[in-house]
């Protein structure tokens, strides 16, 4: 099993979500975080005074799925959330270890 | 003593609409901090209300109305307690009861100690903040409305013209304000560190009700229900709708944006520049004057960058600078058209050059009297009972350090209950 971590644009989400839906991803996480790549912030100004706001909003999604599915959950993510401009996020795969349903004790691959 | 039924309700009503500018003040300075301060902001503004208004009663009513002691400089405490509430202040010929009027008048000491939050904002001491603003409602507010608003006062002799506080209020909290800030002290990381206002709809509904508010502050200024207090409203509509214009087109130039908080400090920019000046200017005039407030206004707030005093929310820019312009541009464009009652005319009027100096000389003489009183009760109560919080309260923020609570609770996660 692997953990799937995509970090990006908020207007992004429902394309992503789709995506994952139809490829039959039963569940998903999904946070709002704040943070830059490459991308930087913008400025914003108070009566004259001019801030630089270095982090901008993203959404962050995680979705654990069997290891043969990876290459396809990570593509889907990657066509949904493109825009081709900058700050359009990452994506990246760690390796889980072990995973507990809790409701029912099911373990591995038969708790996705 | 002929008292009028309708002068008596529109005074009343008038009263309260001032009242409610402060709990709008709260809103609009709340808006302004940061979410840590949101609630020790509102509630320095809804305590003032509280201790100031039973000053007023105790004492500060009588010290700035009552006969005069000698020389027009402070009242006598024969009024004090709101003792003999059926005597008129001596020179004034109104047609509604003292106590309408005293009660009218409690609202404008309220705002005007309420003012001095915004000053201060982030960094003082609750218990603190509320002692001098009770002192400092006896022995800064009270001294200057005996000058300019008591008939027997000195200023007020010299042919002084202050409609509805541009010395009282804007100028005397605008001055009261910069002493305050040099005597507490910049806030921590200041003006390194972002601290961008944190809820800018909070501010434009404080904006609106202080605008709605202000209609009684200087309409009922007239003090009664007549065709001053209509020219003085709608003077006082049109200078807001000025000074918005004025402070929006001033950074949109500069900075290439017009801004949301831009508009609502220039609504209030040109409600205080006209605050004086409402019942002795026509429209077209009014226009002028709070264009002109809008952008002094502007241009003022960026002075602390430079000067390096830390008046958290503008009073200084704001009050002190809107309060000035108004106050000189009375002596330039006060016409007996509006106002048969005055002695003296504005320099467009033909009056010369005579009421712009007494004018000026109110100026001069508030900002002297304001700013060093003021100093020395800042002082008193920082070196007695202390005005500013310590550093860690200060980092963590006033709402959960001093008052144990939160503005905002999203349903995160939080702690179970203790008993």
């Amino acid at each position: 099993m692997k953990l799937v971590t995509a970090v990006v644009k908020p207007f992004k989400l429902d394309d992503v979500k789709q995506a994952l839906h139809e490829l039959g991803v039963a569940g998903m996480t999904v946070s709002e975080v704040q943070g830059h790549g490459r991308q930087r912030g913008h400025t914003e100004v108070y009566r004259g005074a001019e801030y630089v706001v270095d982090f901008v909003p993203k959404v962050r999604i995680e979705v654990v799925v069997d290891d043969a599915e990876v290459p396809r959950v990570v593509d889907a993510i990657v066509d949904a959330a493109r825009t081709g401009q900058i700050g359009d996020g990452k994506v990246w795969t760690t390796a889980v270890e072990d995973l507990v349903r809790i409701r029912t004790g099911e373990r591995g691959p038969d708790a996705l | 003593m002929h008292v009028d039924g309708g002068d008596t309700a529109w005074v009343l009503g008038s009263a309260a609409l001032v009242l409610f500018m402060t709990p709008g003040l709260a809103l609009f300075y709340g808006g302004m901090v940061r979410s840590k301060n949101v609630l020790a902001m509102m509630v320095q503004n809804l305590a003032t209300i509280a201790v100031v208004s039973i000053v007023w009663a105790i004492a500060a009513y009588s010290l700035a109305f009552g006969p005069d002691a000698g020389g027009g400089l402070i009242g006598t405490l024969h009024f004090a307690g709101f003792a003999h509430p059926e005597t008129p202040v001596p020179g004034l010929h109104l047609t509604v009861p003292p106590l309408a009027f005293a009660a009218f008048q409690m609202m404008f000491a309220v705002i005007t100690a309420a003012l001095l939050t915004g000053a201060g904002a982030d960094r003082m001491r609750f218990g603190g903040f509320l002692v001098f603003a009770a002192v400092w409602t006896l022995v800064v507010y009270a001294p200057i409305a005996h000058w300019v608003f008591s008939p027997a006062g000195w200023l007020a002799h010299r042919g002084v013209l202050d409609f509805a506080g541009g010395n009282v209020v804007e100028i005397d909290s605008g001055a009261s304000a910069l002493a305050l800030v040099l005597v507490l002290g910049r806030r921590r990381g200041w003006p390194r560190d972002v601290m961008a206002p944190h809820s800018l709809p909070l501010t434009v509904i404080g904006a609106g009700i202080l605008w709605f508010g202000w209609f009684g502050f200087n309409a009922g200024s007239a003090l009664a229900a007549n065709g001053l207090a209509a020219q003085a409203l709608i003077g006082t509509q049109l200078a807001a709708c000025a000074g918005l214009l004025g402070w929006v087109l001033v950074e949109k130039l500069r900075t290439g944006h017009a801004t949301t908080l831009g508009a609502a400090s220039g609504a209030v920019a040109g409600l205080v520049a006209i605050t004086p000046a409402c019942g002795f200017v026509d429209s077209l005039a009014a226009i002028v004057v709070g264009f002109a407030g809008g952008v002094i206004g502007v241009l003022a707030v960026g002075m602390k960058y430079r000067l390096r005093y830390d008046d958290s929310l503008d009073v200084v820019g704001v009050h002190g600078a809107g309060g000035l312009i108004g106050t000189l541009l009375v002596g330039v464009f006060a016409t007996q058209h509006v106002n048969g009652g005055i002695g003296a005319r504005g320099l467009f009027s033909g009056g010369g050059v005579g009421l712009l100096g007494e004018q000026a000389l109110a100026v001069v003489v508030t900002i002297a009297w304001a700013f060093a009183a003021t100093w020395v009760v800042a002082q008193l109560v920082q070196r007695t009972i202390g005005l500013r919080v310590t550093q860690e309260v200060e980092i963590e923020g006033l709402d959960t350090a001093v008052h144990a609570e939160s503005a905002y609770d999203f349903g995160n996660v939080r702690a179970g209950r203790i008993g």
